[in-house]
Parts: structure tokens; sequence; C-alpha cells
């Protein structure tokens, strides 16, 4: 197998001023390595709603991005509390999210939607108490 | 439609990057959402909204949107004018209303999306 590039970050969870920091970086990194714009957008978008959700909902975590020859995929990991009902999750404007983050800006239920809908695969992995796991693949 | 003739219309305050005055822009997006900017924008390039912190920034950049129009006088602190700046996007602030300032603009001819999918 070729090398592959990485890309890793810490999600900061204590502090929302710097929430979407990691997503900024790794566009600002694939725009350098010459990608698609098309493809730049899906992975933007599907990593930031997933940056803002480990922020929101689990305390911060880890991101890791990894650019191969046919995809780019994108590693969310945290140990936040887990999500209960995946399936719930995933249904457009489902949210736990409180008012002091709809007054932010977010908290609408359309995350993780957004994150299907923008990545070619997507994998979740919950546990309650234990955290979360999310791998989506965007193709080239 | 010129971003300079958006500042114009609205007698707005441009805050950054007046080099890219000169950019075409033709729809625009106006919400203070910024998880439903994220679901709902296509490739409007124009982002109206009353809320002021980093994320609206970073949202826009997400969306390659080229224009920030802050309404209701609220403005950015340094630190996101700074991250407007180190992305080229033209942010401005116009003390008008969201729905007065959709409404000059849309009137103008900066047209919207359709309506969003179900
Ligand atoms: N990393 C996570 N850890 C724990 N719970 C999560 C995590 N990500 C999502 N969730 C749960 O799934 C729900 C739905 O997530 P989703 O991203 O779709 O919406 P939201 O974050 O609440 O709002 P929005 O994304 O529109 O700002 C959340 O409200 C939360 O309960
Ligand atoms: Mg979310």
């Amino acid at each position: 197998m070729s090398d592959k590039l990485v890309f890793r970050f810490d999600v900061q969870g204590d502090d929302f001023t710097s929430a979407g920091q990691a997503s900024v970086q790794v566009k600002k990194n694939l725009r350098q390595l010459g990608f698609d714009t098309e493809v730049i957008k899906r992975v933007s978008i599907a990593m930031y709603e997933g940056e803002i959700n480990m922020v929101i909902h689990a305390g911060g975590g880890t991101a890791e991005v990894s650019v191969t020859e046919k995809y780019i995929e994108i590693i969310l990991e945290d140990k936040g509390p887990g999500i209960e009902d995946i399936e719930k999750a995933m249904q457009a404007g489902y949210s736990t999210a409180p008012d002091s983050i709809r007054s932010l800006g977010f908290g609408a239920g359309m995350g993780l939607p957004n994150m299907k809908k923008n990545s070619d695969s997507m994998e979740i992995e919950s546990k309650l108490g234990e955290g979360t796991r999310i791998v989506m693949k965007v193709n080239i | 439609m010129k971003i300079s003739r958006l500042q114009e219309l609205l007698d707005a305050k441009v805050l950054c990057c007046e080099e890219n005055l000169g950019k075409h822009v033709y729809s625009a997006f106006g919400c203070d959402l910024m998880s439903d900017v994220l679901a709902y924008v296509t490739d409007q390039a124009v982002l109206l909204t009353g809320l002021v912190n980093p994320q609206v920034i970073r949202t826009a950049l997400m969306m390659d949107m080229v224009c920030i129009i802050f309404v209701r006088s609220k403005a950015p602190n340094e630190e996101m004018i700074e991250l407007a700046k180190e992305n080229g996007i033209v942010m401005m602030s116009t003390n008008k209303t969201l729905y007065n300032t959709c409404g000059i603009l849309y009137s103008n001819g900066l047209i919207g999306t359709a309506e969003v999918p179900k």
C-alpha cells in the first residue's frame, strides 16, 4: 500500500470559541493539495458538523483525517456520554442540545444527517458512558 | 451583482477584505442558525446574519461563501475579523434588520435558494 497522508487534531471541549478550528485547518490543507472544490466542501461540512458535535455533546475529542488514493477518511473519536439511540439521533430535527447551544447558532438536529449526506460512507459506534467513534469516507 | 453594490444598497460599513468588493455574487442566505446554513446552503455566496461568533465565519468558510453581512449593527471582534481576512471573506455591518436587509437585496436582484428539501 502506498503511504497515506494523515492529519491529527485534538479538539478542545471546554472552549466553544475554538470549535471548528480543526476543520478550517483541514480545508486549508486540502486546498493546498489541490483537491476538487466539491470534494473539499463535502469533507469540510462533514468534519465541521462532527467537530462541533464533539465540542457541544462530548466535551471534545480527537480528529484524524487521512488522504488515500481513492478517498479521504475522517475519524472522530470522543470519550463523551455516547449516543443512546443512533437511529433516532440520525433523524433530522432530533437534538438534545440545550437552549444555550441554540443561542450560539447550533442544536437544530441537522448535523448527523448532514454528515451522512456529505459522505460516501459513514459508520457510528457509540457506547453509553464510554464515547463515540464516527468514521466517514468521501470518495475523491 | 458586485459585492460593492450590496454595500451601497445597505449603506453598510465594510469591516475587511475591501480588495474583494469587486467579486460577483448571485444569491444569498439569511439565517441566525448555523445548523441550517450548513444543511441548506448550496451555492449561495452571501450570508446575512445577526449572530456574532467565530463559528459564523468558520461556517461561511466551510460553505465557500465569500461575503458575510451582519445585520442590526452587530459587529464581530478582532479575532473574527482576522479569521475572515485570512480567508478573503468580505465582512460588513448594516444597521438594518435581517428582514429589511433581505428585502432590499432581493428586490434588487440578489436571489435566494428555492424551497429547502424535505
Ligand atoms: N459525539 C457525540 N456524543 C454524544 N452525543 C452526540 C454526539 N453527536 C451527536 N450526538 C447526539 O445526537 C443528537 C443529534 O446530533 P446532530 O448533530 O444531528 O444535531 P445537534 O448537534 O443536536 O444539532 P445541529 O447539528 O443541528 O447543530 C445530538 O443532539 C446529541 O444528542
Ligand atoms: Mg450537530
